[in-house]
C-alpha cells in the first residue's frame, strides 16, 4: 500500500481518532501524541490492514486501548497526576470567568463521567455510531451499552439542572 | 415538528432508546431558533455535542519517519561498509601472509645451500684426512721395524 493510499483511507476517520482521544486523555497535546502513535502502528501494519473488515473500527478500537493504557500509567506516575490537577484547576478558573459558557460546563461534567460512560457518550452523540458498531469497540453487550448510555445522559441532565438551579448559566 | 413529539424523543434519549435519525432530530430542534422555553436547559447538551464534532486533528500525519523499512535500508548500508573494509583489510593481511612465507622460504633455502656447501668442504676435509691415515701406518712400520 503507497503512502498516498494510506493517507485516502485513513483520511475520514482520523478526527474521529483524534476526539476520542481527547474525550478519555483531556489534555490536546496528549491527545495528539496518541492519534500520532495510533497512526503509526496502522501505517507499520499496512500490508495485513485488507484483513481487517473495517479498519475504522480497528484504528477506534486501537485508540481506545492505547488511551486507557496511557491513564492507567498515569495513574500509577504521580507526577501525571499532579499535571491533570493543574489543567483541572485551570478549567474551574475559567469556568468562573465564563459562567455563561455553557460548554466549558458540558466539557467538565463529561470528564467527571467515568471512563466507560464517557467512551460510549462519545460515540453516540458525537461520532454518532450505531449501537453495533459500539458493542463491538468497547467489547459490551447491547443492553450494557444502552445502559452506559443512558446513564451518562441521565448524569449530565442532573449535573447541567444542577449547574442550572445555582443559577450558574 | 410538533412539541409533544420532541418531548417524547427526548424522554427516550435520556432512557437510550432513541435512533441515530432520531437523535440527529433532536440535535436539528435544539439548533433552531424556536426552542421552547422550558427546554432550554436542554439546549446545552445538544449545542456541545454538535460543537464537539467539529473538532478536528490538525497535525501532519508522520509516516516517514520510523518506519522498519528504513532501518533495513541502513543495516544494509553498514553491513556494505563492513563488507568493503573487510576485503581490504583481509586482501592486506593475505598479502603479508604471502611475503611472510616467501621469506620464510627464501631463508630455508639459503641455509641449505650453506649447508651443501660445508659438507662438500668437509668432505673434500676427510680425504686429506685418509692421506694422514696412510702416513700413519707407514710410521708404524717403520717403528716395528726396528
Amino acid at each position: 500500500m503507497k503512502q498516498t493510499e494510506f493517507l485516502h483511507v485513513v483520511m475520514p476517520f482520523k478526527d474521529k481518532l483524534y476526539r476520542l482521544a481527547k474525550r478519555l486523555l483531556v489534555s490536546r497535546e496528549e491527545a495528539e501524541d496518541a492519534t500520532q502513535e495510533v497512526l503509526m502502528k496502522l501505517w507499520s501494519r499496512k500490508e495485513s490492514m485488507g484483513e481487517y473488515k473495517s479498519i475504522e473500527a480497528f484504528a477506534m478500537t486501537m485508540t481506545k486501548n492505547f488511551c486507557l493504557d496511557r491513564l492507567k500509567s498515569k495513574q500509577a506516575g504521580n507526577l501525571k497526576l499532579v499535571h491533570s490537577n493543574y489543567t483541572d484547576d485551570t478549567n474551574s478558573l475559567q469556568g468562573q470567568l465564563e459562567a455563561e459558557d455553557s460548554v466549558a460546563w458540558m466539557e467538565r461534567i463529561i470528564k467527571d463521567l467515568p471512563e466507560q460512560q464517557k467512551m460510549v457518550l462519545q460515540l453516540r452523540d458525537v461520532e454518532q455510531y450505531e449501537f453495533e458498531e459500539i458493542c463491538e469497540l468497547l467489547d459490551m453487550k447491547p443492553t450494557a451499552v444502552r445502559v452506559t448510555l443512558s446513564r451518562a445522559r441521565k448524569t449530565v441532565r442532573e449535573e447541567l439542572i444542577k449547574k442550572h438551579n445555582y443559577g450558574i448559566i | 415538528m410538533e412539541l409533544y413529539d420532541i418531548e417524547s424523543l427526548l424522554e427516550k434519549y435520556f432512557e437510550g432508546t432513541t435512533s441515530v435519525a432520531e437523535e440527529k432530530e433532536l440535535g436539528e430542534y435544539f439548533q433552531g431558533d424556536d426552542v421552547a422555553t422550558h427546554l432550554l436547559r436542554y439546549k446545552p447538551i445538544f449545542d456541545y455535542f454538535s460543537m464537539a464534532k467539529q473538532e478536528r486533528y490538525t497535525k501532519q500525519v508522520p509516516l516517514k519517519p520510523r518506519t522498519y523499512g528504513n532501518i533495513y535500508k541502513w543495516i544494509s548500508v553498514a553491513a556494505a561498509v563492513v563488507l568493503t573494509f573487510g576485503i581490504y583489510f583481509g586482501k592486506q593481511y593475505q598479502d603479508r601472509k604471502q611475503l611472510e612465507r616467501e621469506q620464510a622460504e627464501y631463508a630455508y633455502r639459503q641455509t641449505m645451500m650453506a649447508f651443501d656447501l660445508l659438507a662438500e668442504n668437509f668432505d673434500r676435509g676427510r680425504e686429506k684426512v685418509a692421506y694422514l691415515k696412510e702416513f700413519e701406518q707407514a710410521k708404524q712400520k717403520i717403528y716395528n721395524n726396528n
